[in-house]
């Protein structure tokens, strides 16, 4: 699952329709289904049921889909999010991880299975006899059907924001009974990050392109990965696509090379196999500054289209891209 | 055979003109050239318009002009724009050519190129190698499945339709062909539904590009001039062949040969097509039909008349799909439904008069 890119899978399928060959896939993601960001508000959110014992439940979560009471800390957690499941295990919740979604490809030792947060089976979800059920997309009415079973399901959309991200790591602490070491994982990458991108040389006006496949299509300034090059003064080039063209607009291949970008970031190095030789093979793109300069940088799919603990990894390639690209 | 018999009732409209007036040629091509040069002109790149008509003077056989265009500029203008609107136009006038002659073979107005499930075929094998191959590294990968999904396609939809029916009705063929479209559709779904983080690279496949510069461009043009010759000679039979398979028998046609070369001649067009370019519809469908239309039944003027027509209006849809939110761009498929379906409308109603 590549959910930075659901938003415009789904943009792709609505056009598709228009174009008459319409079929059976994923809704596209509801961009509007943000996390209520309550928590930093309500850091305490178990104020109310006055802790009793270590564990601290029953506990009141905040999440995508509104206000999640979870009364016993969860053994039996049921992950359809790559992006949570990195959290869940970044927060100490790993050994209550029953299954993982097909997508869940880190870390190795989630239990990765054949359940689909694309196309989720109910039936299959509740034999694993869940009882915390954690997912980013509310495809199928997927979070109604599983409600009515009566196992609390946290809806954790993909981020639009750092703080959402952030806050995500906090509420699946709090959900699994791992609070303390959750506000320390956020923390940490909230310094991790800021450290990284107060330690960028800002005095050249470095322009940049990232790439989310070699269609090729890339992501503007106001979207989760946009924000993040954002942190380090970069300018994007696809910011000059008009807003009509979406958040993730496919860019023209004879603008990329016109604009010439300082630094290139592939967001499609495993999907599509994309390298710094291969973009020199592309018509036209030869004689970018970027690949003569060798300021493209090869990113790892996962990481840069999903939300988890691992964006303060991302956040430092691009500082020591950043780095290199100021120095000559 | 100098005349496809006498007038009769004919699935599609009468033969107006036999042959191809000078005009109309003449016409038919100053507007493909007015396009091509439109699109050559413009682009997300933003470089002056003057400068790239002086640039493409230049380039002209014995004509040396400074146009004083970036050599960056120059490089760009000759590895991308060129190619791309020689694809578009290449990649237009093959489906609306093989459009026309599926139109012909079948005598129904709605065959269209992917009618024999060629485009389902394409899907199957092109999403297969993209979801069972790490990455493109091979740039002839994607074009050499789809090339190969489409013709398999159709020749399972013809074995089909031979084994189902007798004689040489043309309807076992269509319904082979839809029954062939399901079934490759089916499993490419399947395959999709395993494979969902493959989604989007399938669907930008599926929404049509003509971006792939010169490679793709000499990739697809022998099949283009062979399928096309071939189909362009062929007009007259399916002038006699539209009359009626008995008519035309007693005309002294071998009705099932004529049927079959054309088919293959425009199922190669098809294939050569999308295998370059992705499934871009509408395009097979609507440029034949505006033709005779506008200037005559006759296949001898609908095939030549639809190369060079589908031509110019795959150069028009792609210079609107990469200039209307440039310097983004939107898939190709899009533009010509969104655009073709009311122009085509437009003209049945304009000459409404015609025929019905």
């Amino acid at each position: 699952m590549r959910p930075v890119r659901t938003a415009f899978i789904g943009a792709l399928l609505g056009v598709l329709s228009l174009a008459g060959c319409g079929q059976n896939s994923p809704a596209p993601q509801d961009a509007t289904a943000q996390i209520t960001t309550a928590t930093s508000a309500a850091p305490s959110p178990a104020s109310t049921a006055g802790s009793s014992g270590a564990a601290g439940f029953p506990v009141t979560v905040q999440a995508g889909n509104g206000p999640v009471v979870i009364q016993r800390r969860p053994e039996r957690i049921v992950s359809l999010s790559p992006t949570a499941t990195e959290g869940l295990f970044a927060v100490g919740a790993g050994p209550q991880v029953v299954a993982a979604d097909d997508q869940s490809n880190y870390p190795a030792e989630a239990p990765k299975s054949t359940l689909s947060g694309f196309k989720p089976n109910v039936e299959a979800i509740v034999a694993r006899k869940p009882d915390l059920i954690v997912l980013a997309n509310d495809i199928d009415g997927i979070v109604a059907k599983l409600g009515t079973l009566g196992v609390p399901v946290l809806l954790e959309p993909a981020a639009t924001k750092l703080d959402d991200a952030y806050d995500q790591i906090t509420d699946l602490g709090a959900a699994t009974g791992n609070k303390a070491k959750s506000e320390e994982v956020a923390t940490g990458m909230r310094k991790r990050i800021e450290a990284i991108a107060a330690a960028a040389p800002r005095d050249k006006k470095l322009t940049y392109y990232h790439e989310l496949d070699n269609t090729p299509y890339s992501a503007t300034s106001t979207t989760f990965i946009g924000q993040i090059y954002g942190l380090f003064g970069l300018t994007n080039i696809a910011d000059k696509a008009p807003d009509a063209a979406g958040g993730y607009p496919k860019l023209s291949a004879e603008f990329v090379a016109k604009a010439d970008p300082d630094i290139v970031f592939l967001g499609d190095t495993k999907c599509c196999g994309q390298s710094r030789e291969t973009l020199a093979k592309r018509p036209g793109w030869s004689g970018l500054s970027a690949i003569k300069n060798d300021r493209v940088v090869a990113l790892d799919d996962d990481i840069a289209s999903r939300w988890g603990p691992r964006i303060a990894d991302l956040a430092e390639q691009v500082g020591d891209a950043v780095k290199k690209a100021a120095k000559s | 055979m100098s005349r496809p018999g006498p007038s009769r009732a004919k699935p599609l409209s009468p033969p107006r003109a036999t042959r191809l007036g000078p005009l109309a040629a003449l016409v038919a091509c100053c507007v493909l050239l007015a396009s091509m040069l439109a699109a050559l002109l413009v682009g997300a790149a933003d470089i002056a318009p003057q400068k790239v008509a002086l640039q493409l003077l230049d380039w002209l056989p014995f004509v040396s002009i400074d146009s004083g265009l970036a050599p960056v500029e120059r490089a760009l203008l000759f590895e991308l724009r060129v190619p791309r609107v020689l694809l578009a136009a290449i990649v237009g006038g093959l489906l609306a050519c093989a459009g026309a002659g599926y139109q012909g073979v079948f005598r129904n107005p709605l065959a269209d190129p992917y009618l024999l499930g060629a485009a389902a075929g394409a899907g199957l094998t092109t999403t297969a190698a993209i979801v069972f191959t790490t990455g493109d590294g091979n740039s002839l990968l994607v074009p050499a499945a789809a090339f190969a999904g489409a013709i398999g396609g159709v020749l399972l939809a013809y074995a089909l339709g031979n084994v189902a029916g007798r004689g040489s009705g043309t309807a076992t063929l269509v319904l082979a062909g839809v029954a062939v479209t399901s079934f490759l559709t089916a499993i490419q779904t399947f395959l999709q539904q395993l494979n969902v983080e493959e989604l989007q690279r399938v669907y930008s496949w599926i929404l049509g590009n003509v971006g792939g510069g010169w490679e793709q461009v000499w990739l697809v043009l022998p099949y283009a001039l062979v399928s096309v010759a071939v189909m362009l000679l062929y007009g007259r039979l399916l002038d006699v062949l539209s009359v009626g398979d008995d008519e035309a028998a007693s005309l002294g046609l071998n009705v099932a040969k004529v049927r079959l070369v054309v088919l293959l001649a425009a199922s190669l067009a098809t294939a050569s097509a999308v295998a370059v370019s992705g499934l871009i519809g509408f395009v097979g469908i609507v440029v034949p039909h505006v033709v005779r239309r506008l200037a005559g039944g006759s296949y001898r003027v609908v095939l030549p008349l639809s190369l060079v027509g589908g031509a110019a209006f795959l150069v028009l849809a792609d210079l609107i799909a990469r200039t209307v939110i440039a310097p983004a761009e939107l898939p190709i498929g899009v533009v010509t439904a969104f655009v073709g379906a009311p122009f085509f409308v437009t003209v049945l109603r304009l000459t409404r008069r015609v025929d019905t």
